[in-house]
């Protein structure tokens, strides 16, 4: 075996060795926790993705023990390599929480917002991103994007207006699929998933874009409006299939299978890819060999309550600094010290309900 | 009257045919760098030139060249950007318009300093009449030996190919340039990896502007170390400005970078000052994406100091108090423009760019665009000021290329400098559809503190 | 059925020889212009697919690409269009009223043709002219300093092009 170099990086102020060529991102999932940043786009089984969505930007505060130079810009962490001596800032850096913010506002603010009746709800990683990352109302004042329709066969569902342009679909179609039919179409702010000419999607693989996709915009239509992700029981199963690996998700409600997915991990990546026959077609208990209740390890309304006390979420009763790997809860800044807008001089207790820009101003509309 | 290095020959009758550029010494710099200089020595000579990219970020072209990788077997490529779309950014054109063999030359010479056999002009859709005259251009080199196998009998082999891009300013962008060289859409790479190591085709590649190649030639017929006498500082050689908006004398200007902006801006010899005897109001010195200046900042710097036309006098004071020189596109605003109605124009300019591949970019220039529209229309508020401000502040450095920066940069630039006239269409909403704000106080001296 | 001329076909080839062996998907561009230019000034799908084949690519890879360029029509349009730069120094310049006055002459509003199939009225960003405001492409060229006077002569000269060659 060849010696494989170990590069030190501290992120966050944890220390941990990995091997040259191991991401930022990569390095930090190791560490775990809050510590890995969010990514919404990057997705390490499908090669060429990442770098769009900008929400894993983290501050390198010291290059490399080289050249111990910042960098001047955040980078996305998921497309950086680490340096052998390299520190980074992920939850620790201001600026990456205040731009983190910003992103999260720029992919929500032409989002619907139709979670009650989207599929994905409960498994959305844009609903999870905003809940930790987001603000509780918009400051966008305009009508939100809409796209023609398109159908895309009997298979999947695309609601364009909930896309944020991941390009991961694109991916999996690239490279798993031997034919991509779609792609992003238009450019800017209308560029949208489509085949152009209304071609239905239904390659070998091509149900795997339901599991990569982050949001809502491309869902299981054979499931479509059947049950909420929350009620429904996951189950490891599999089935031999002359196509795949057979290695799947049930997800059940009493006996009967609702959906079939591909068994994820707690990035929410997939662990093997399973054929459209798999996904779409075996709907029935009788298809499947059942393994035992999966268990779903993310922070988000699926993981609520499944099995509690077996596996699961279980009931928290753990102190904060337990659960936050021994780190004492953030400190709240104070907010004067870090903003231009709210002027020290104004009494914040002073003023009813939110504070909103107008009122720092005094020619009022 | 300046020293003219690219220029000089562009009016001479004919100068467009090989016959012509050829008498008039046209090539001498291939002759000289072929025969008798190695690609090393060429690098050097541009290296002690200080020639500065000329597309905008005006990084040494002498340093990006040694970055290029040379792995054993793989081909090289240099590229020449002459996707020119900054508005306010038209000297790319002037030069393959006019002298279309001076880039040509240059492109010979840089292709043999790089080792680039196969040498891609990539030039902006529009430019549809230009691809004609450089493809012209190049035929005739090559019918006179200057081009293809064997270059005046060195052993040197080169061809210069002419790529047409179809729409699209994010082209001008490096990496989207190679991109849509490869005949894909036009998405900047994430970086790294830079061109240098893996550009076109996986292999080794240097993007260099139209106006910086063409330098190319002046430094090899005079020696680097010449060259670098004409000009100040770090801002070596001859530059060319592109000027327009309200100005008398619109056109390309070729100067060398000690004349001081007044200068360039009323005298008859460049722009001629300001039609109608208006005032001037503000200025855009270097394409769109740089900041916006106030009258009272262009000519003089914020320490009361006279403003050179160069790189290092442009931005003295930083962006809080300068500009940049950018691509050299000098865009010039009377007392009678809006700044609003300017600013909303370039928002929805880079709107209407954004590839949309990262989502500060997508996401932020459409409601940037949007919310200084309602600004313009007189329905905004005055919390949508410091909304833009935000805005533009979430989209700087957080974006996969540059032009989440440029998009970021003018609005930023008109809020810090001309925040007053963004309230007036707040607080005079009726009044600012039918009058303008004007001059008010944007040409008044500034007071500069004595200590 | 789409179909490039022997000519055409030649230079299709010329082109696709320009770039590194195994990477004729880079004369893509190229290939959409002559496209365009050879099957009435926009690609239909049927163009694109064709231009797919000649590449031996994805048609979707073509889609992806003819889309994302402002130049390439993917609708038809008139028999001449007028594409009048609206940007920064073109509106410094007056180019709002240019668009106005040719809408308002033509009876179209940006982005619409005549009934007649003459006339596309289209506005775009930045064409790289700025000293020479305001301006528009027309085909292949450029036309600069464009005033109400110039406007009239241009849809002149296009109206009686058209009526000699009709």
């Amino acid at each position: 075996m060849s010696e494989i170099q170990l590069f030190k990086v501290t992120i966050d102020n944890i220390t941990i060795e990995v091997p040259a060529g191991t991401s930022i991102l990569h390095a930090a999932r190791q560490i775990g926790g809050d510590v890995a940043p969010p990514a919404m786009c990057f997705y390490s089984k499908l090669e060429g993705s990442g770098g769009k969505c900008r929400t894993c930007l983290v501050e390198v505060s010291k290059g490399s023990e080289k050249d111990p130079r910042p960098m001047p810009k955040l980078v996305a962490s998921c497309r950086t390599n680490v340096m052998d001596g390299m520190e980074v800032k992920n939850i620790t850096s201001p600026k990456v929480i205040d731009a983190r913010a910003g992103i999260v506002e720029f992919l929500l603010l032409n989002h619907p917002l139709d979670c009650p009746v989207c599929d994905q709800a409960g498994e959305c990683h844009l609903q999870d991103l905003s809940f930790e990352h987001g603000k509780a109302d918009t400051r966008y004042e305009f009508q939100r994007r809409t796209f023609p329709k398109h159908d895309l066969g009997k298979y999947i569902q695309l609601h364009m207006t909930r896309c944020i342009l991941c390009y991961r679909c694109v991916f999996v179609a690239d490279q798993l699929t031997n034919k991509r039919e779609h792609g992003i179409l238009d450019r800017g702010d209308h560029s949208e998933i489509a085949t152009l000419i209304e071609k239905n999607l239904d390659n070998d693989f091509i149900g795997n874009v339901i599991d990569v996709c982050p949001v809502g915009a491309l869902t299981d239509k054979t499931f479509r409006f059947k049950n909420r992700v929350w009620f429904l029981k996951p189950m490891d199963a599999h089935r031999n299939c002359p196509t795949c690996s057979g290695k799947v998700t049930l997800w059940n409600r009493g006996e009967e299978v609702y959906r079939v997915t591909a068994r994820k991990d707690q990035w929410g990546e997939v662990e093997d890819w399973i054929c459209n026959d798999c996904r779409f077609e075996k709907k029935q208990s009788s298809d499947w060999t059942i393994e035992g209740p999966r268990l779903i390890d993310r922070h988000s309304v699926i993981a609520q309550g499944h099995y509690a006390g077996t596996v699961g979420t279980n009931i928290p009763t753990e102190t904060f600094k337990a659960v936050h790997a021994g780190r004492d809860p953030k400190l709240l800044m104070d907010i004067h010290s870090v903003s231009e807008v709210n002027p020290t001089d104004i009494e914040l207790s002073l003023i009813n309900g939110p504070a909103h820009s107008n009122n720092f101003n005094s020619n009022k509309d | 009257m300046g020293r003219k290095l690219l220029l000089e020959k562009a009016h001479v009758p004919g100068i467009r045919s090989y016959e012509v550029y050829r008498r008039e010494g046209g090539y001498a710099s291939v002759e000289k760098a072929l025969k008798t200089m190695s690609p090393e020595a060429i690098v050097e000579e541009v290296k002690k030139s200080g020639l500065r990219g000329r597309g905008g970020a005006g990084f040494p072209a002498g340093l990006k060249w040694s970055f290029i990788a040379k792995p054993e077997g793989v081909p090289r490529h240099l590229v020449c950007n002459a996707d020119e779309s900054e508005p306010g950014t038209f000297k790319d054109r002037y030069l393959m318009e006019f002298i279309p063999h001076l880039l040509i030359e240059g492109l010979i010479v840089s292709s043999y300093a790089l080792g680039s056999h196969a040498t891609y002009i990539y030039i902006r859709g529009e430019y549809a009449w230009i691809t004609d005259i450089l493809e012209q251009a190049i035929n005739e080199a090559k019918a006179n030996g200057f081009l293809g196998k064997n270059i005046l009998g060195t052993g040197f082999d080169c061809e210069i190919y002419v790529h047409r891009g179809a729409g699209a300013y994010i082209c001008g962008e490096e990496t989207a340039l190679i991109e849509s060289l490869e005949g894909k859409r036009g998405n900047p790479r994430i970086k790294p990896p830079f061109p240098a190591i893996k550009g076109a085709w996986g292999r080794p590649t240097v993007v260099n502007n139209v106006e910086t190649l063409a330098s190319v030639v002046p430094i090899i017929n005079l020696g680097g170390e010449e060259y670098a006498t004409i000009g100040v500082g770090k801002s070596t050689g001859t530059k060319l400005i592109s000027a327009c908006g309200n100005i008398n004398k619109p056109g390309v200007y070729e100067i060398d970078m000690t004349i001081s902006v007044e200068e360039f801006l009323y005298s008859d010899e460049y722009c001629g000052g300001i039609p109608n005897g208006k005032k001037l109001k503000a200025c855009i010195p270097g394409g769109s994406s740089v900041p916006i200046l106030p009258a009272n900042l262009l000519l003089k710097t914020a320490k009361g100091e006279t403003r050179y036309m160069n790189y290092e006098s442009l931005s003295d004071g930083g962006f809080a108090s300068g500009s940049m020189m950018g691509s050299g596109g000098f865009i010039v605003l009377d007392e009678d423009q809006c700044i609003v109605r300017n600013t909303y124009s370039l928002a929805r300019f880079y709107r209407h760019e954004s590839c949309g591949q990262c989502s500060p970019c997508r996401e932020g220039t459409g409601w940037m665009e949007k919310l200084l529209y309602r600004l313009e229309k007189g329905e905004g508020k005055s919390s949508d000021i410091d909304l833009l401000w935000d805005i533009q502040s979430k989209i700087e450095g957080n974006t996969i290329c540059p032009l989440g920066d440029a998009a970021a940069w003018p609005v930023a630039a008109a809020i810090r400098h001309f925040r007053d006239e963004f309230e007036w269409h707040v607080t005079h909403a009726a009044e600012a559809q039918t009058s303008n704000f004007g001059l008010a106080h944007y040409a008044d001296p500034i007071h500069v503190p004595t200590v | 059925m789409v179909q490039f001329s022997e000519e055409k076909l030649a230079k299709v080839k010329e082109l696709i020889e320009r770039y590194p062996e195994g990477k004729q998907k880079s004369a893509l561009l190229p290939l959409l212009h002559l496209a365009q230019d050879s099957f009435g000034g926009w690609l239909s799908s049927d163009t694109m697919d064709y231009v797919a084949s000649l590449l031996s690519i994805e048609p979707i890879e073509v889609y992806e690409v003819a889309t994302f360029y402002s130049m390439y029509n993917t609708k038809p349009i008139g028999k001449y269009m007028f594409e009048v730069c609206q940007t920064g120094p073109c509106m410094l310049n007056g180019s709002d009223n240019i668009i106005e006055y040719i809408s308002k002459t033509l009876g179209i509003k940006p982005g619409e043709t005549t009934a007649d199939g003459l006339f596309t009225l289209k506005t775009v960003e930045c064409l790289g002219a700025c000293g020479y405001a305001p301006l528009m492409q027309l085909g292949k060229h450029y036309r600069e300093h464009l005033t109400k006077e110039k406007v009239d002569e241009i849809i002149a000269e296009c109206s009686n092009t058209a009526a000699a060659n009709n």
